[in-house]
């Protein structure tokens, strides 16, 4: 008779726990890509043209025609905007931390602020900007939506600028100082330039998140049918957009919101893509 | 030359296309200290990782030949390698204290296998072979009163002798140093050296080194080699003295290197 | 004007540069505090909108109380508070295991190709907005939950009032702690395999070196050295769950009520703020208990970093 094998109770544990690895990869894996596909599969059939180059025409909301136009260019508006505002703030931020402020408390309490900025709720940043605005006299408008998702942005983005400036080798900087130049120039010429792949990162993240974010621009931008002509005019956005058709209680409106819910996606997909492809280019320049 | 523990059979190794090891052939004797001596670069490392498979941790590598453990290959496909880590173990140059106290690095072999499962007939049996292998280290005096302390707190001297109590403690056949005393204060080198050689009536031992002195010293049997070619392999008083290669003899006198 | 030396034109450019730098440091320093002062200025800001409220009723009556009546002026926030916890509790209890296990994974055992096909999709994910989650949740976990999941754990576990369905709609606290899950498997397993990596080779070799299983290596050595980071990676993981609007207000019910069961309707606070917000000017006081709403939710995250980072602080002192 063959001795049988021996399976020692430590490699019935790693057997055991690499099945469970196993099994939850796949389906941690299997549960996103079902995410993706169920978008895919309930969106396109709905899809069309007009979808995405026409705003709701009269009835739009009881299955008649029209499209979400309003919706996309409102979001893409919104999240330009609360972008750009965000970055003027961050940048200069996770500058100072690195170059005024590095290795200080005040730096760790900066962080800190950032830290606790990230876990707030986008709710709650959307009920602070509707009070911002109550103050200000302001209406629901597209700057009130920019200026809340500025502040929703900003602890993102400054803190994967933050880490991508942490990067820098200390030697460069150095070498910097070393030819007399300021902090600020070191600051803006030289590390904004070698860190800008990782820079791009933070932007097109705090983007993403401020595009698919439907909390906060609930108080603060409206939502309207028309296209935005100013700052100070109420507008729609792709995320409310997919709420409330998918609220009504029309088949054909709800098909809608599921084409909708397909659109951001595509447009966060491809954000996602362009930046790592604009992060692979922009690495060419940097000095190892 | 006494009874062979190892024998290396026209070992190659690659990194990804970078052929480290060249048909290496050679036997390495039990219970005395081989030393591998050769300018860096030259595949000292990857010879000690192949012989404990090793290698396998590093992405891209590839191996062929075979390194005979008392006969068996331990690259055949039955064998498992976590016995073969068991038989020999390693000590690297950079000691790695484990995140935990003094006294569980040095039982912690133990423990993965199982083996205080044996002890618990005697509560005190644990204690006793962790006091043992500290000793054996030279480090018991100094860690006596805070062996559940944190192992960080160690210096880096006192932490490598650590590594070699906790490797000590699996009691392997034969132990793999890669330079273990280049990143030591002399005092500290010097007291790994003494417990390596009074360790060595029981245990095999394979030293890299790029100290010729320290090989001088340790040494019982020499393997000289040179970009992953095997040059020179003997007794280490022979081979010091009466190098047969025109380019150990170089590198012995230090021309090159 | 005299032409002026070399010099004095250098002398000139330097102190120039010099002014713009302290120019700028103090800019950004400004920058900086603002943001620091941001934390407090949005409590400030909501807890006078919510003083009206906070001044007429005792605060143990306003999170204790069950009763939200807001036409008679009743305001318990018990139930919206509850709401949260559970739907974010059921949301981390589903989502720490797989998602630890498979950054375990994709960091220890994964061949490198999956790696790289596995990290770039995570990383997509990660992104989706949440809206599209709460599609999802209506379209396949919402019916999946009330037709399959619910019945099943009705009919097994059902003795446990954890376990039973009164509630066949299957918009539930499960529903919602399933989309929050999937929602934030992305973010912990980016952030614990980066941590998981960041632990020396050298380290893992100590262990695999004394014949040491990669298991063992991983729950003894690895697991124990990045512990710190893989809380954190939770905590972020948490912060995403627990302050999730709009994924979850579609798929969990939205009923007022204290829930007993996970197959239970709840109605957590961010739903309560986002789906009350156009009437809230319309009653009295309604606005006033939504800031409330919102403070509360505020002060939840406050407290929660404090106590996150007070136990890190003491388990990476040890
Ligand atoms: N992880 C690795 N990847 C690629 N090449 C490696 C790696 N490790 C070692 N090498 C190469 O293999 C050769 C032998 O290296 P090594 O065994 O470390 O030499 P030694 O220990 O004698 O200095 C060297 O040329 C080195 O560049
Ligand atoms: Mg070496």
């Amino acid at each position: 008779m063959v001795p049988r094998p021996r399976i020692s109770r430590r490699k019935l544990e790693e057997l055991f726990f690499q099945g469970l690895m196993i099994i939850s990869t796949v389906g941690v894996l299997g549960s996103l890509l079902l995410i993706l596909g169920t978008i895919v599969w309930r969106g396109l059939p709905a899809l069309d043209l007009a979808m995405i180059t026409q705003t709701p025409k009269g009835g739009y909301y009881l299955g008649q025609e029209g499209g979400i136009l309003n919706a996309i260019v409102g979001s893409l508006y919104l999240a330009l905007g609360g972008t750009l505002l965000s970055m003027v703030a961050s940048l200069p931020i996770a500058l100072y931390l690195h170059f005024y402020a590095a290795r200080s408390r005040w730096a760790e309490v900066v962080r800190l602020a950032l830290d606790v900025l990230w876990g707030i709720p986008s709710i709650v940043y959307g009920a602070f900007g509707f009070l911002l605005m109550l103050w200000l006299g302001m209406r629901a408008s597209l700057l009130g939506g920019i200026i809340t998702l500025a502040f929703l942005e900003l602890p993102i983005m400054a803190r994967g600028m933050d880490e991508a400036i942490a990067m820098v080798p200390a030697a460069l900087k150095e070498a910097s100082y070393a030819l007399g130049a300021t902090r600020f120039e070191t600051a803006a010429r030289i590390v904004v330039r070698q860190t800008a792949p990782g820079l791009l990162t933070a932007v097109l993240l705090a983007f993403g998140r401020a595009i698919g974010d439907a909390a906060s621009v609930l108080f603060t931008a409206g939502y309207t049918d028309r296209l935005p002509d100013s700052l100070l005019s109420p507008v729609a956005s792709l995320p409310l957009a997919v709420f409330f058709q998918l609220g009504t209680p029309f088949p054909k409106v709800q098909e809608r919101a599921y084409a909708s819910a397909l659109v951001l996606t595509v447009i966060v997909l491809v954000l996602s893509v362009l930046s790592r492809w604009l992060s692979r280019r922009l690495t060419r320049h940097v000095i190892r | 030359m006494t009874e062979p523990l190892i024998e290396i059979r026209d070992l190659n190794v690659w990194y990804g296309t970078e052929h480290a090891l060249k048909g290496i052939t050679v036997d390495i004797p039990a219970r005395q200290i081989t030393a591998v001596i050769g300018p860096s670069g030259c595949g000292k490392t990857t010879l000690l990782r192949s012989l404990n498979r090793l290698l396998e941790e590093t992405e891209g590598t590839r191996v062929t030949g075979q390194v005979l453990l008392d006969g068996v290959n331990i690259y055949d496909r039955g064998v498992d390698v976590t016995e073969v880590r068991t038989r020999v173990g390693m000590l690297a140059p950079k000691p790695f204290p484990l995140p935990m106290s003094i006294y569980d690095n040095v039982a912690y072999g133990r423990r993965i296998h199982g083996l205080p499962v044996l002890d618990k007939g005697n509560g005190r049996h644990l204690d006793r072979i962790v006091e043992r292998y500290l000793r054996a280290a030279g480090l018991w005096e100094e860690v006596k009163d805070r062996l559940h302390s944190p192992a960080s707190g160690l210096s880096t001297g006192q932490q490598q002798r650590l590594c070699l109590a906790r490797a000590l403690a699996v009691e392997p056949e034969v132990l793999l140093c890669d330079e273990p005393t280049s990143a030591l204060d002399p005092i500290s080198a010097q007291r790994i050296e003494e417990q390596l050689r009074a360790i060595k009536t029981e245990t095999t031992i394979v030293v890299v080194t790029h100290s010729l002195r320290q090989a001088h010293r340790l040494a019982d049997y020499l393997i000289f080699l040179w970009l992953g070619e095997l040059v020179e392999a003997g007794p280490a008083r022979q081979v010091f003295q009466n190098p047969r290669d025109e380019r150990t003899r170089a590198y012995l006198a230090g021309d090159i290197g | 004007m005299a032409w002026r030396t070399r010099e004095q034109v250098t002398a000139v450019i330097r102190q120039r540069r010099r002014r713009t730098d302290r120019l700028a440091e103090r800019l950004m320093a400004a920058l900086s505090a603002a943001c620091v002062l941001l934390v407090p200025l949005i409590a400030a800001a909501l807890w006078l909108r919510a003083w009206p409220i906070l001044r007429t009723r005792p605060l143990g009556d306003l999170l204790f109380s069950t009763v939200w009546r807001p036409q008679q002026g009743a305001f318990g926030f018990f139930p919206f508070i509850m709401g949260t916890l559970w739907v974010t509790a059921v949301a981390m209890v589903l989502a720490v295991p797989p998602s630890l296990l498979t950054a375990i994974y994709l960091a220890e055992y994964a061949p490198p190709r999956l790696r790289a096909v596995a990290n770039p999709l995570i990383d997509l994910l990660a992104g989706i907005p949440s809206v599209v989650y709460g599609v999802w949740g209506v379209v396949v976990v919402v019916p999946l939950v009330g037709q399959r999941v619910g019945p099943l754990l009705h009919r097994w576990l059902g003795v446990v009032p954890l376990f039973r369905q009164d509630n066949p709609t299957g918009y539930s606290i499960l529903a919602g702690g399933i989309v929050l899950a999937v929602m934030v498997f992305p973010i912990i397993i980016a952030v614990a395999q980066d941590v998981i990596r960041a632990v020396p080779q050298g380290l893992r070799e100590a262990s695999l070196a004394l014949g040491a299983t990669r298991w063992q290596t991983v729950r003894n050595v690895v697991l124990r050295r990045a512990w710190a980071g893989v809380m954190a990676a939770i905590m972020l993981g948490f912060s995403r769950a627990f302050g999730e609007t709009m994924a979850v207000l579609m798929v969990v019910g939205n009923i007022p009520q204290v829930p007993r069961s996970i197959l239970d309707a709840a109605y957590p606070l961010t739903a309560l703020i986002a789906n009350n917000y156009g009437e809230m000017m319309s009653i009295p006081l309604y606005d006033a208990a939504l800031m409330g709403g919102a403070l509360i939710l505020l002060a939840i995250v406050l407290v929660f970093n404090v106590a996150a980072r007070a136990v890190l602080v003491r388990w990476v002192g040890s």
